[in-house]
C-alpha cells in the first residue's frame, strides 16, 4: 500500500494531518517571496536579514511563554513587564557592580551573576503568576493584567522612570557573539528553546498533562494530576522565557528602561493565536508557533521595505491580521461542524467515525 | 439585625470602609482631605473613569471584557473636533454628543459581531479592535493634537455647576459633565434593575446555556452590550476633550487597566453573573483617591504604576477567594475539582 503512494497523495496526506503547519508554511513562503519579487535588492540583502535574525528572538521566546499559559486555557499579558524588570535588574546590577577599570574576567563574573539573577528575577515573576493563578484562582486575564502593571511599576520605582544606560561594553560584545562563527547567539538561544519546548511538550509528563489540563482541568484533576503544580511550572516557565528575552533585548538597546517593547504583548497573542494554538486552551504546538514568529518578523521587516508606511500602520495591521485569523478559524470550525452534524444526520456512522 | 448582617456580606461595604480609613488616613497626614476643594477635585478626576466603567461593567457582568474603549473614545473624540472644526461649527453641543455616540456605536457594533456573534474570545477580540482603533487614528488618520474646539464644547468644558472655594482662597470647579455621568449611571441603572434586557445581562453572565434554555436571546443581548458600552465611550471621549480643553490621540489610554480594576474592585466577578453599579463607583472612587492622594502624602508619582498593580492582584484576590468559599459552602464536592 504505501509503496503505491505517489508523490501528491503523500503531500496531501501530510496536509491533512497537520494542516494548520501546512497552511503556515504556505503563508510564509508567499510572504517571502512576495516581498523578494518587490523589492529584491532589500529585502534580499545581508543586513535585512541580519536586523532580523536579531530582532525576533525578543518577541519570539516572549511568545513561547504566552502559547504555554495559552495551552493551559489561560494567558499572560505581563510577558514584556518580566522581561523589562529582568532587563532592569541586570542592567542595574552592571552598572553598580563592574568597577571602573575593571579587568575582563572580573566584569565578566559580573556579568554572569547579572545575568543569573534576571533569570532568576523573571522566573520568580513567573511563578507568582502561577500562584495568583493556581492557588488564589485569579482569572489568568486580570492576574497577569494587574501583575503587568506591578512589574512595570516595580522597573518604575528602581529606575525612577528614566533609563538605565552606560552598560559595561563588554555585555553587548558578549551578547554578539557569534555561536560557530555564523549563528547569532540570540538565534541560538532561541533555536534552544524551541527545540527544548517541544521536546518538553511532546516527551514529557508535564507536556502530556499541560495539554490534558488545558482540555479538561476538572478531567485531569479527577485523574490524578496536579493541576496546581501544573499551572505554576507553566507559567514560571513563562517568565524564564520572558526573562531571557529581556536579557536579549537589553544586548539590543544597550539600555533598559520599564517602557520597552510594549507593543509586543499584542504581537505575542497574534502570534499565538496565529500558530494554531486554541485560547481555549489544550491544542497547539510548537512548530506553528516557530512558524509564525518568523511570518510576523518577514511582515515586519517587509513593511519597514516602505518608507511611506508610518510605524503606526503597524498596529492597525497587527490588529487586522489577529482579528482576520480569527475570524477565519471560526468560519473554518462552523464548516466543520456542519459537516459532522450532516453526517451524523445521514446516519453513516462509518464516515462519522472518520470524521 | 438582618440588615446589618446583609450589610456585612457585600463586597461594597469593605470597599466603602477601605475608602473611609484611606480618607481619614490622608485626613491626618496632609489635613487636606476633608476640603471642599479637594472633594470637587476629586469629583472631577472621577467623571471619565466612571463614565467608562460603566459600560465596561455591563460588559464583564455579561461574562465579557472589554479592553479596546480608550482607543474608540480617543477615535470618536479625534473624528467628531476634526469634522466639526472643519465646518467650523457653531451649534450647540448635543451635535458633538450625538456624532461621537454614532462613531462609539459603529465600533461597539464592530466589537459585538466578534464577540456576540462569532462567539471570539472577548479579551482577544478586544486587543485585536484596540489596535485596529489605534492604527486608524495614528496611521491612517496621522493624528496630533487638536488644541482648539468647537465654541459650544469649549463652553461645555469651562461651564460649572458650582464653584468651590476653600479658605485659602484655593477654587475648585464642579463641571457641568458631571451632570453626564448621572445621566448614564441612571439610564444604566434602570435598564439593569427594570428591564427584561438587564435581567438577562446578569442571566447571561451567570450561565450562558441556562440564559438560553430560560429564552433570553443571548447573541442580542450581547451585541446590546457592546454597542452601549461603544456609544457611552464615543461620548466619554467628547466629555474628556471638552474637560481639558483639546484633543490628545494617545493620553487615554492605559486607562483600560485602571477601570477593569476598579470594577472588580466594586465586587463585580469578572466572569460575569454579579455585581452592581454601586460597587463599581465605589470602586472608581478609590482608585481615583489613591492616585490623586499619593501625590497629597509626598509620594513620587512613580509608584502610581506599583501601587495601582498592586490594589488590582490584592482586590482580584480578595474577591476570588470569596467567591471560592461562598462554592465550597454550596457544593463541596464540585468546589474541589474545578481548578
Amino acid at each position: 500500500m504505501k509503496n503505491d503512494a505517489t508523490f501528491s497523495m503523500r503531500i496531501k496526506n501530510w496536509y491533512g494531518h497537520d494542516k494548520n503547519f501546512a497552511r503556515l508554511l504556505i503563508i510564509f513562503i508567499l510572504v517571502v517571496v512576495a516581498f523578494s519579487i518587490i523589492n529584491p535588492s532589500k529585502f534580499l540583502s545581508v543586513a535585512n536579514f541580519q536586523s532580523m535574525v536579531y530582532q525576533f528572538p525578543e518577541f519570539g521566546l516572549m511568545s513561547l511563554g504566552v502559547m504555554l499559559t495559552m495551552l493551559l486555557g489561560g494567558i499572560d499579558l505581563s510577558v514584556v513587564g518580566m522581561a523589562n524588570l529582568t532587563a532592569i535588574t541586570a542592567a542595574s546590577t552592571l552598572v553598580a557592580f563592574v568597577p571602573e577599570g575593571a579587568s575582563d574576567g572580573q566584569t565578566m563574573m559580573v556579568i554572569v551573576f547579572a545575568v543569573a539573577l534576571g533569570i532568576i528575577v523573571g522566573s520568580a515573576a513567573g511563578f507568582l503568576n502561577g500562584n495568583l493563578v493556581s492557588r488564589l484562582h485569579i482569572p489568568p486575564i486580570l492576574a497577569t493584567l494587574g501583575s503587568q502593571q506591578l512589574f512595570t511599576g516595580i522597573g518604575l520605582i528602581i529606575t525612577q522612570g528614566s533609563s538605565i544606560s552606560r552598560l559595561p561594553a563588554m555585555y553587548a560584545e558578549t551578547g554578539k557573539t557569534l555561536v560557530a562563527g555564523f549563528i547569532p547567539l540570540a538565534l541560538f538561544i532561541f533555536i534552544g528553546a524551541v527545540i527544548v519546548l517541544s521536546i518538553i511538550l511532546n516527551k514529557t509528563t508535564f507536556g502530556t498533562s499541560l495539554y490534558m489540563m488545558g482540555s479538561n482541568p476538572v478531567a485531569s484533576k479527577f485523574s490524578g494530576l496536579n493541576n496546581t503544580a501544573v499551572t505554576n511550572k507553566a507559567y514560571m516557565l513563562s517568565g524564564t522565557l520572558s526573562a531571557i528575552a529581556g536579557l536579549i533585548m537589553l544586548v539590543n538597546y544597550n539600555s533598559a528602561k520599564p517602557d520597552y517593547g510594549s507593543a509586543y504583548t499584542l504581537q505575542c497573542i497574534l502570534i499565538v493565536v496565529l500558530g494554531g494554538v486554541n485560547p481555549n486552551g489544550g491544542f497547539g504546538k510548537v512548530g506553528g508557533v516557530a512558524l509564525a514568529i518568523l511570518i510576523l518578523q518577514v511582515l515586519s521587516s517587509g513593511l519597514n521595505l516602505f518608507p511611506t508606511i508610518s510605524n503606526f500602520y503597524r498596529q492597525l495591521i497587527w490588529g487586522g491580521v489577529l482579528l482576520a485569523v480569527l475570524t477565519l478559524n471560526y468560519f473554518t470550525e462552523l464548516r466543520e461542524k456542519k459537516r459532522i452534524s450532516t453526517s451524523y444526520k445521514d446516519d453513516k456512522p462509518k464516515e462519522t467515525a472518520k470524521a | 439585625m438582618n440588615k446589618i448582617k446583609k450589610l456585612t456580606h457585600q463586597t461594597e461595604f469593605y470597599i466603602f470602609l477601605v475608602i473611609i480609613v484611606l480618607a481619614l488616613i490622608i485626613q491626618a497626614r496632609s489635613d487636606q482631605f476633608f476640603t471642599g476643594n479637594n472633594l470637587v477635585d476629586l469629583a472631577n478626576a472621577l467623571i471619565v473613569p466612571a463614565l467608562f466603567s460603566i459600560g465596561t461593567f455591563m460588559i464583564i457582568v455579561s461574562g465579557g471584557i472589554d479592553v479596546s474603549f480608550p482607543a474608540l473614545a480617543a477615535l470618536a473624540s479625534y473624528i467628531v473636533t476634526v469634522v466639526l472644526n472643519g465646518m467650523n461649527y457653531t451649534g450647540p453641543i448635543i451635535v458633538p454628543f450625538i456624532f461621537a455616540g454614532a462613531i462609539g456605536l459603529a465600533c461597539g457594533a464592530f466589537n459585538g459581531l466578534f464577540i456576540a456573534k462569532m462567539r471570539l474570545p472577548a479579551l482577544i477580540a478586544t486587543l485585536g479592535t484596540q489596535s485596529v482603533f489605534r492604527g486608524i487614528l495614528q496611521g491612517a488618520l496621522n493624528a496630533q493634537q487638536i488644541n482648539t474646539l468647537p465654541p459650544s464644547m469649549k463652553e461645555f468644558g469651562q461651564s460649572s455647576l458650582f464653584v468651590s472655594q476653600n479658605a485659602d482662597g484655593v477654587t475648585s470647579m464642579m463641571p457641568t459633565a458631571f451632570l453626564a455621568l448621572v445621566v448614564v449611571v441612571v439610564i444604566a441603572f434602570i435598564i439593569l434593575r427594570y428591564t427584561m434586557l438587564g435581567r438577562g445581562i446578569y442571566a447571561i453572565g451567570g450561565d450562558e446555556s441556562s440564559a438560553n434554555r430560560a429564552g433570553f436571546k443571548v447573541v442580542k443581548t450581547k451585541f446590546f452590550v457592546y454597542c452601549f458600552a461603544g456609544v457611552i465611550a464615543g461620548i466619554t471621549g467628547i466629555i474628556r476633550a471638552c474637560m481639558m480643553n483639546m484633543v490628545h490621540p494617545t493620553n487615554m489610554f492605559g486607562m483600560e487597566m485602571t477601570v477593569i480594576a476598579a470594577i472588580v474592585l466594586g465586587g463585580t466577578s469578572i466572569t460575569g453573573g454579579t455585581g452592581t453599579l454601586t460597587g463599581t463607583i465605589l470602586g472608581i472612587f478609590l482608585l481615583t483617591m489613591v492616585q490623586n492622594s499619593l501625590i497629597m502624602l509626598g509620594v513620587p508619582a512613580y509608584w502610581q504604576d506599583f501601587m495601582t498593580g498592586l490594589l488590582i492582584i490584592i482586590g482580584t484576590a480578595v474577591s476570588s477567594v470569596q467567591i471560592l468559599r461562598s462554592q465550597k459552602q454550596r457544593k463541596p464536592s464540585l468546589s474541589k475539582a474545578g481548578s
